[in-house]
């Protein structure tokens, strides 16, 4: 019995210490190190997404006032520095809308080959790591369509939107190895594009789980409780089993 | 035990009902009075825990209802809302997901509680059978519940499935074509999953829950010692060993009931998803008929059994070996005919065997969530004809076997499998399918051989009068 119990739970370590992952991109994917705990940083990203990313990708999950919300911005903060669709009417869209801003699917996929996809899920599909290696990829291709190419996407449709940012990256031949190099600066130094990055990651992270940070929080409280509960059950179970023999 | 008028309660409130609808009775015969063998072990939580369970997911499944659209236009952006828009509709979701993955560890681990102790021995057969058609209707329950959320995953996975009917002779394309009510996984098919994942099935499993625990309550438990406590009643008729279920078994699975929701709810908030096997990374983008993902596999609970199903070539007896690697279970309490319940008592090749097949599975579970390749692929067969040797075993080990016995029929066993790989050998895979022919072979001779040649090896030992400790 003892070694049954024993051969089960070591086949249960082996299996869960190895890897399941899906076949993925080529390179490896460098970490993103996300964080959705904290509102400048999940500002910082939002700031991003609005002014490089709303343009053509939407989040159709999220509505425009519970960003506002979960980051501490006012009603105001929002309409001026994340709103800028109408409706029918040529209003601004309202607060309370689902952030379904982009272009249509239609007009994307002629401007790109494929319309540009919702991003509210996007590092739950992929993952938060290949979103934040994805951005810090693109290269110069002068064989592609927009002149641009991507090491963890081959052949993506999207242009390099960040290359204000990042500058123009290459891929070069050193010791032996293909790797990418930024020939033509950009307005940030590499590590603040990777700064930049993971920020833009993190509300993504965001976007994907909006009560993800709640969830842990409230997730420490649970357990207090649980582990309290089971001290308690424990204590009464042994004060009744005292006469069974 | 059903029904002694002295249960009545005179008098006031209770005897007003008890006069009227036998509620003292029921709870005396199946709680206060249903004597219980005080010898139960940590693999007697599971059956509660399976309860609980269920209670978990009809509960959150009844809020989830009022929130989700079954409709192809709507559904993956219902569950989105719910998560995002709905009141506590996040944990209400991910209690409800959470709890089908733990379903079935829990239901794994009470099936193999019970072939531990050999509780389907008789008498409780039925509790057995009632047992695996719970199973059965929670495999259909889950594979439904699971296109709901109308993702990638849940719309290739019904894909796959549905169409294994397809292998069917004759009738097979019709059929897949009634069941989806259209000629893809549609909305049709939607529609007709929610209605059976919400009332049908949900009141089949309840329904079969029930017979299960009347069946329970006639016989009375097993334990870890396989001992009948009846068979030992002191002068007012109470087992010697046995203890009433409430209060005694009632604050004991209250711990059980803790330690359980400890870790369900650790992984509810820190890890929903799981690491992608409770709910998978591609489920995150909604349905798209026209492009099919990189790798589909069914949910880690149904893996072992996809495996056995990739495990043979030809489509349609790939899917009558699925089908029989659950049908088999039925037959468990009467391939296993010998009389000592406990595996405490039972012979150190039985052992074996019962620790080979938990391993068999588990590494079945995991080849069945992988790609496809040549190593798996063998590793899958040699299993999966493992998987199926167990049944065989359990039916040998029903009493020492004759030395003559044991070794034609060692040998007939061994030369089936060899003529198969006999036939499939060549140059590229010589290497591979001869180390892997090892397995099957090493497992019946420690399990059919070894107690010929070491006699101890196979032999029961004596069970108690009463239950130890």
């Amino acid at each position: 019995m003892k070694i049954l119990s024993t051969v089960f739970a070591l086949a249960a370590l082996a299996l869960g210490t190895s890897n399941l992952q899906a076949a993925g991109p080529s390179v490896p994917l460098a970490k993103a190190n996300v964080d959705v705990t904290s509102q400048p940083v999940l500002q910082r990203g939002a700031r991003l997404f609005a002014n490089y990313c709303m343009g053509c990708h939407s989040t159709e999950y999220m509505r425009y006032n519970r960003v506002g919300r979960d980051l501490g911005l006012t009603e105001n903060q929002v309409i001026a520095s994340m709103i800028f669709t109408t409706d029918e009417e040529g209003e601004l869209v309202a607060p309370g809308s689902l952030m379904t801003n982009a272009m249509t699917a239609s007009y994307g996929a002629e401007a790109f080959g494929q319309a540009p996809p919702d991003l509210t899920l996007v590092t739950r599909v992929r993952g938060e790591d290949w979103v934040y290696s994805f951005l810090r990829s693109f290269y110069r291709d002068d064989t592609r369509p927009l002149g641009v190419n991507n090491l963890v996407f081959e052949n993506v449709g999207m242009p390099h939107a960040l290359w204000e940012l990042q500058g123009w990256q290459e891929l070069v031949e050193r010791d032996g190895e293909t790797r990418l190099q930024v020939v033509d600066a950009g307005a940030m130094s590499a590590p603040e594009y990777d700064r930049a990055i993971r920020d833009l990651v993190s509300f993504l992270a965001y976007t994907a789980e909006p009560m993800r940070a709640e969830r842990q929080r409230i997730g420490i409280y649970v357990m207090l409780f649980l582990l309290v509960f089971v001290g308690l059950a424990y204590l009464l179970k042994k004060e009744y089993w005292k006469d069974v023999h | 035990m059903a029904g002694n008028p002295a249960d009545k309660v005179q008098g006031g409130v209770m005897g007003w009902v008890d006069a009227r609808f036998p509620a003292s009775q029921l709870w005396n015969d199946h709680l206060a009075k249903y004597y219980t063998p005080k010898n139960f072990n940590f693999w007697y939580y599971f059956g509660s825990l399976a309860l609980l369970v269920l209670v978990i997911q009809i509960v959150t499944g009844i809020f989830l209802t009022m929130f989700y659209k079954p409709d192809a236009a709507y559904a993956f952006a219902s569950v989105e809302y719910i998560m995002r828009d709905v009141e506590w509709g996040w944990l209400i979701r991910y209690m409800h997901s959470t709890g089908a993955s733990f379903f079935f560890i829990v239901v794994y681990l009470h099936m193999f509680r019970a072939l531990l102790y050999g509780s389907y021995k008789q008498p409780r057969e039925l509790i057995w059978i009632f047992g695996v058609l719970i199973y059965l209707v929670l495999m259909a329950e889950a594979f439904m519940g699971y296109l709901l959320p109308w993702g990638q995953m849940s719309f290739w996975g019904a894909q796959v499935i549905v169409n294994l009917f397809a292998t069917i002779p004759y009738i097979g394309p019709d059929l897949v074509t009634w069941i989806r009510g259209d000629f893809v996984i549609s909305d049709a098919t939607l529609n007709r999953f929610f209605a059976l994942h919400v009332i049908a099935l949900p009141l089949a499993i309840l329904g079969l829950v029930v017979a299960h625990i009347i069946a329970l309550h006639e016989v009375g438990s097993n334990n870890p010692d396989g001992v009948e406590i009846k068979k030992d009643k002191d002068a007012n008729g109470i087992p010697k060993d046995g203890i009433p279920f409430h209060p005694y078994y009632t604050v004991k699975d209250l711990v059980g009931v803790g330690v359980f929701m400890i870790a369900f709810f650790a992984v509810v908030f820190f890890a929903p998803e799981m690491g992608g096997h409770f709910l998978e990374h591609a489920n995150f983008e909604p349905a798209n008929p026209l492009a099919t993902p990189e790798h589909i596999a069914p949910v880690w609970y149904f893996t072992s059994f996809y495996t056995v199903l990739r495990a043979v070539p030809d489509p349609f007896l790939g899917v009558v070996a699925m089908g029989a690697a659950v049908v088999v279970l039925f037959f468990v309490p009467w391939l296993d005919r010998n009389p000592v319940k406990s595996v405490r008592y039972r012979s150190y090749a039985h052992r074996i065997n019962l620790g080979v097949l938990a391993v068999t599975f588990i590494v079945l579970g995991y080849l069945g969530a992988q790609p496809v390749s040549e190593l798996y692929s063998e590793l899958g067969l040699r299993l999966s004809t493992m998987y199926f040797l167990f049944f065989w075993l359990l039916w040998f080990h029903s009493r020492e076997r004759s030395a003559v016995f044991s070794v034609l029929s060692f040998a007939v066993l061994v030369s089936v499998y060899t003529f198969y790989d006999l036939m499939r050998i060549g140059t590229a895979n010589e290497t591979l399918v001869m180390a892997a022919w090892l397995l099957p072979t090493v497992y019946l001779l420690a399990t059919m051989i070894l107690p010929v040649l070491a006699r101890g090896l196979g032999r029961d030992r004596p069970v108690p009068e009463r239950v130890t400790a």
